[in-house]
């Protein structure tokens, strides 16, 4: 049990990452993908009268087993079997973010912002609400997100995923670089 | 419970996501200014595991448990696959997370986490109101 209460190397997180992969595909022929689940829960909960929210999601609905596993492992792997609060960040990181005021890096969200009372202010409305909306909006309308497009396109070498995980960094870069440290001096 | 096992498999790539690390916004900022090898190192280990074995699926004509023909369809191109790459870049540097690491990261006990999962279903939500006026 030993593995449980220690971070794991990157060399050991991707192959198992990647091994879900054939997984699915040999379970069921069922494609890894993530973001699709956000549409799903939108078609069950309410799908008012909107085209794209009107099909038989129960049909997928082993989607919704699966993320429902993701939540338990984020359970057992970050609070029953929390890392240790000593990080491996690099230092040129830590240094970045003190000085754009981010000073407690332990854990796995700065705890400084991400915190309930911080939603009412204008710099959790950016990092919660805003960031939020735009992972379901723009990965959606991008037709897939990390999971979908970055590990299961690429490993199919679409190259279409190829220009979506482009996209997806070059956007990441932009607001991690330029974007978030406005917001963390807010 | 056919499906019991897709809950098994979450358990095991929610697993890796948080131990790896994955889930950690502050490993997303670090990645974004290539200051560590770190999620590079994931990305580079999973790609070759995932690719080599629909190599091999496709190449043996594998079959799932069931008999059940195993297909991977074409990802056809459309434009939002670069405007809706961007914006979701924007929203995987604020938050820390994609879809699969939000989560875990409400799983790992970070409650506030549930008010960006519910937002990201909001901004997808919107996304289907408004998609017959976004160009495709």
């Amino acid at each position: 049990m030993e593995f449980l209460y220690e971070p794991w190397p990157w060399y050991i997180a991707g192959p198992v990452i990647g091994l879900t992969v054939p997984a699915l595909l040999l379970l069921g022929n069922k494609r890894l993908g993530i973001s699709s689940t956000l549409r799903q829960l939108c078609a069950a909960c309410y799908p008012s009268d909107i085209p794209f929210l009107n099909y038989d999601w129960k049909k997928d609905s082993w989607n919704l087993f699966f993320v429902c596993g993701i939540l338990l492992g984020g359970f057992i792997g970050g609070w029953l079997f929390e890392n240790p609060a000593t990080t491996t960040l690099a230092p040129d990181t830590v240094a970045v973010l003190q000085s754009n005021g981010v000073h407690d890096v332990s854990g796995l969200l700065p705890r400084e912002l991400f915190t309930w009372s911080n939603v009412f202010t204008w710099q959790g409305f950016w990092l919660i609400i805003v960031g939020g909306f735009m992972i379901g909006f723009g990965t959606r309308y991008a037709r897939g997100c990390t999971s979908g497009h970055g590990i299961f396109g690429l490993s199919a070498l679409q190259w279409t995923s190829l220009v979506a995980v482009i996209c997806f960094f070059v956007g990441g870069i932009i607001c991690s670089h330029l974007i978030l440290p406005a917001i963390l001096l807010l | 419970m056919k499906n019991l096992k897709y809950l098994f498999v979450g358990v095991v790539f929610g697993l890796a996501l948080t131990k790896g690390e994955a889930i950690s916004w502050f490993r997303m900022q670090e990645m974004f200014h290539f200051q560590s090898f770190h999620m590079f190192g994931i990305f580079m280990t999973a790609l070759p595991v995932g690719a080599l074995s629909i190599f091999l699926i496709r190449k043996l004509n594998l079959r799932t448990a069931n008999g059940e023909a195993i297909d991977v369809p074409e990802k056809p191109y459309h434009h939002g696959i670069i405007i809706g790459g961007l914006i979701f870049g924007f929203g995987w540097a604020l938050t820390g997370a994609c879809p699969g690491p939000l989560y875990a990261q409400i799983g790992a006990g970070y409650g506030v986490t549930l008010i960006t999962f519910f937002s990201a279903v909001l901004g997808t939500w919107v996304y289907a109101r408004v998609k017959p006026y976004l160009p495709d």
